[in-house]
């Protein structure tokens, strides 16, 4: 009888659809991504890396593009969060990275947000961060969190 | 200072979370913006705002928040509230005191401000 070899390596994924201007469901798929992660025991500083992530990377597609997917995928050894929206795309993106660069509107501002901290507050939390836009066809935003030590 | 010793300095209102004011507050954050309160904030502080939209509820669970105070008499709307008994035990206070009284009160009282040390 052969051996079984194969190594089971769970990988859990979580899928959110974003709208234009639905502003609310980045905080509530960074809340809900939270307590799944808790439920997963998983390490409080790593939770707050991946939920802040989430919360500004589901903000951009809600404010700047027309629609777009949150995905979320959880490996032994890193957790990957996804943005993939059609839209305008950011016409410059070492710009976009820029602290205190924003083009929000005067209502995101008034919500809180436009402060031009997205972007910045992504690569801080996120041990590896790839941007690949098109202007005019969308953003492809991909930011990892490994669980080793940075 | 617990939230409860907080609120009776304050003169302030609970609007949900009544069960939890036994909590210890030894720092405290102040912020109108979100994604400040996302990149700076530590965690188990009380944050002082007068921002009340959802968003605030959302951002306070996020950065794992002792309490939520809304200063200037600033109070959410009614379906925030209601979000937040749903889904969280997360206590939500409002005072009359204006954002500068509200920090120098507490400062005043030994409530430290909130280093983030966990990022």
């Amino acid at each position: 009888m052969a051996v079984d070899t194969f190594q089971f390596t769970p990988k859990i994924n979580l899928e959110f659809a974003i709208r234009e201007k639905d502003f609310f469901v980045a905080g509530e798929s960074a809340s809900r991504v939270k307590k799944t992660l808790q439920q997963l025991g998983m390490q409080q500083e790593i939770i707050k890396r991946v939920a802040v992530i989430i919360y500004e990377a589901a903000m951009n597609v809600a404010i700047h593009a027309s629609h777009g997917m949150l995905r979320v995928f959880i490996s032994p050894e890193a957790i990957t969060i996804e943005t993939d929206d059609a839209g305008g795309g950011i016409p410059d993106v070492d710009l976009a990275m820029k602290e205190g660069y924003s083009t929000a509107t005067h209502e995101i501002r008034e919500m809180g947000f436009g402060a031009g901290m997205g972007l910045p507050n992504i690569r801080q939390c996120a041990d590896e961060l790839k941007i690949d836009s098109k202007v005019g066809v969308g953003t492809l935003l991909q930011a990892t969190v490994y669980f080793t030590n940075r | 200072m617990t939230l409860r010793e907080i609120q009776a300095y304050l003169g302030a209102e609970v609007l949900c979370g009544e069960g939890q004011l036994d909590r210890e507050v030894h720092e405290a954050f102040a912020c109108d913006l979100i994604s400040e309160m996302l990149a700076s904030a530590g965690s188990h502080m009380l944050l002082i705002t007068s921002l009340t939209n959802a968003h605030v509820i959302h951002t306070a669970e996020v950065i794992d928040a002792l309490g939520v105070i809304f200063v200037g008499g600033r109070r959410p709307a009614e379906d925030v509230i209601e979000i937040v008994k749903k889904n969280s035990s997360i206590p939500i206070l409002t005072t009359k005191c204006q954002m500068f009284d509200c920090c120098g009160l507490l400062f005043a009282r030994g409530v430290q401000a909130d280093r983030k040390d966990s990022l």
